[in-house]
């Protein structure tokens, strides 16, 4: 098990010191497996945080309906048991006028102007929670609209909905943006352990004369697979990182405009730790097959 | 002990290396193989650690069938054996005392063990003040006893070489000879191919001369 573990440990400085000994090549394929990560990873922090923001709004697109000034307290609760029958509608909620003014007093940047306000000029309302898609909405709205005593039917967050459907897209295609490029990674490194094979071809071959097994000759390819997969992919959490900060530069500014704070965010640690795992497999992977493909073909004569 | 019996070996093509060939050696044995050029000496050598296998006859290596071996084995069975190739297989792209390193590497020794053992057979061939130069920059002579050095470092029961005087003059000849001689001295078996007449003359071993695939009576 020590004899086990010290061969390890010696083959992966091994590895590490012959990966530094030809940094030009290191670093191209560093940079490439980095930017085939980089890609998709950064799609998908861009989709995460578009996401986040839409989930801030409610998910469950509200209609807002505004009764005409001169609705009374029977045409509100004839309203009110027709609306609880209508498809598609899962709550109905009344929100009186008087209601909806001291509500627009607690918040602080109306208050001022409320505080100056003669007469409430606020109408009674009742906020619907709704239920099904984006076609479903428009039926409803439109007939809403032809209801007595209606004055306005706004729909609050139809675009949510359909941001949403179109994110749900954007997932699928950084998706397949991700399993391409890792195929792009796994060919990467093929290629990477096919070239190391061949420059090491006498080394090989003397080794199998002498008594190497199998597994002590493919060990530092896969570990030069493994490292360089993981590299790769601390590469491209620092190019997706760079890139954040430097969008974050212009969005702070944007956001600022609108007295927000928003900015976007990055992985979280364990995240980040499940991309370098995920490229160090990759890499693992592609050296895995090199050396299947390659390392036979190299037989002492 | 090598034991060979009713040994062929014929490539593809219809090439018959060796035929018929049955002989023994015993543990700690000095034997030269001689004959021509195309006589089969390197087949025959190359049997013995499996990088070739007979295609008929049985050949057995401190009692394991080298025929019916299985993969795996291979590398244990090559472990206990010396090989100094007609080609070398010196690595260039590392110092000869790391040279020396590789095969201790591949048996897994502890790092300092290996050091220990690597320097001692360097002293053995006279290469220990030379330890850190490239093989390149050695004489041929050098070459070729750092090709010995490598091949003793991990102590074989068994020691091959296959032309080991080819490109040498006659001084260094002599020299890589003695250690060979040196080596069967304290105990291990030592198998030279060789065309050298001189040096065969001059050591009186038990001469197995091949001529066409078989042993000359």
């Amino acid at each position: 098990m020590n004899a086990w573990l010290r061969q390890h440990r010696q083959i992966f400085t091994q590895t590490l010191v012959r990966m530094a000994g030809n940094p030009f090549a290191t670093v191209l394929n560093v940079t490439v497996i980095g930017v085939a990560l980089a890609l998709p990873l950064g799609g998908y922090l861009l989709l995460q945080n578009l996401g986040s923001v839409t989930s801030q709004v409610s998910r469950t697109p509200e209609v807002s309906l505004f009764l005409a000034p001169d609705a009374g307290k029977a045409d509100i609760a004839a309203l009110e048991a027709r609306l609880k029958l209508t498809a598609g509608v899962q709550t109905v909620r009344f929100i009186s006028r008087d209601q909806a003014l001291e509500d627009l007093k607690r918040s602080e940047s109306m208050a001022d102007i409320v505080a100056a306000l003669q007469v409430n000029p606020l109408p009674d309302a009742f906020v619907l929670e709704t239920r099904g898609g984006a076609v479903e909405l428009d039926k409803l709205q439109a007939e809403l609209r032809t209801l007595p005593k209606i004055a306005h039917v706004q729909v609050d967050s139809a675009w949510v909905k359909k941001l949403q459907a179109v994110l749900a897209l954007g997932r699928t295609a950084v998706a397949i943006l991700a399993i391409v490029l890792a195929f792009g990674l796994v060919a990467v490194t093929f290629n990477t352990i096919r070239l190391q094979i061949l420059t090491q071809k006498e080394e090989i071959e003397l080794s199998k004369l002498i008594g190497a097994t199998d597994a002590f000759i493919r060990r530092p390819f896969f570990y030069l697979g493994l490292v360089q997969g993981t590299l790769g992919g601390l590469a491209a959490l620092a190019m997706d990182y760079v890139c954040m900060r430097i969008l974050n530069l212009s969005i702070l500014e944007l956001a600022r405009l609108y007295g927000s704070d928003y900015r976007l965010g990055f992985l979280r640690p364990l995240d980040c730790l499940a991309l370098l795992a995920f490229a160090g497999m990759l890499g693992w992977l592609g050296a895995y097959m090199s050396v299947s493909r390659h390392l036979s073909a190299i037989e002492p004569k | 002990m090598i034991s060979f019996s009713q040994v062929r070996k014929s490539y593809r093509g219809g090439h018959e290396a060796l035929r018929d060939l049955s002989f023994n050696i015993d543990d700690g044995e000095l034997v030269f193989i001689t004959g021509r050029s195309g006589a089969g000496k390197s087949t025959l050598l190359k049997l013995i650690p499996a990088i070739e296998r007979p295609t008929g006859g049985t050949v057995l290596v401190n009692g394991q069938n080298i025929g019916s071996m299985r993969r795996p084995a291979i590398p244990y069975l090559r472990r206990n054996l010396g090989l100094v190739f007609q080609d070398q297989k010196l690595l260039y792209d590392r110092s000869v005392f790391d040279n020396v390193m590789l095969p201790l590497a591949v048996t897994g020794h502890l790092h300092k063990d290996a050091v220990r053992r690597a320097r001692a057979a360097l002293d053995k061939v006279g290469l220990l003040p030379r330890e850190k130069a490239n093989p390149i920059t050695l004489s041929g002579g050098e070459q070729q006893r750092l090709c010995i050095a490598r091949a003793v470092v991990n102590r074989p029961s068994i020691l091959l070489a296959d032309e080991p005087t080819a490109s040498l003059d006659s001084a260094s000849a002599a020299e890589v000879v003695e250690m060979f001689r040196a080596f069967n001295q304290v105990g291990v078996t030592v198998l030279i191919a060789t065309h050298d007449e001189a040096l065969v003359e001059r050591l009186h071993p038990r001469v197995l001369e091949l001529m066409q695939g078989r042993l000359v009576q």
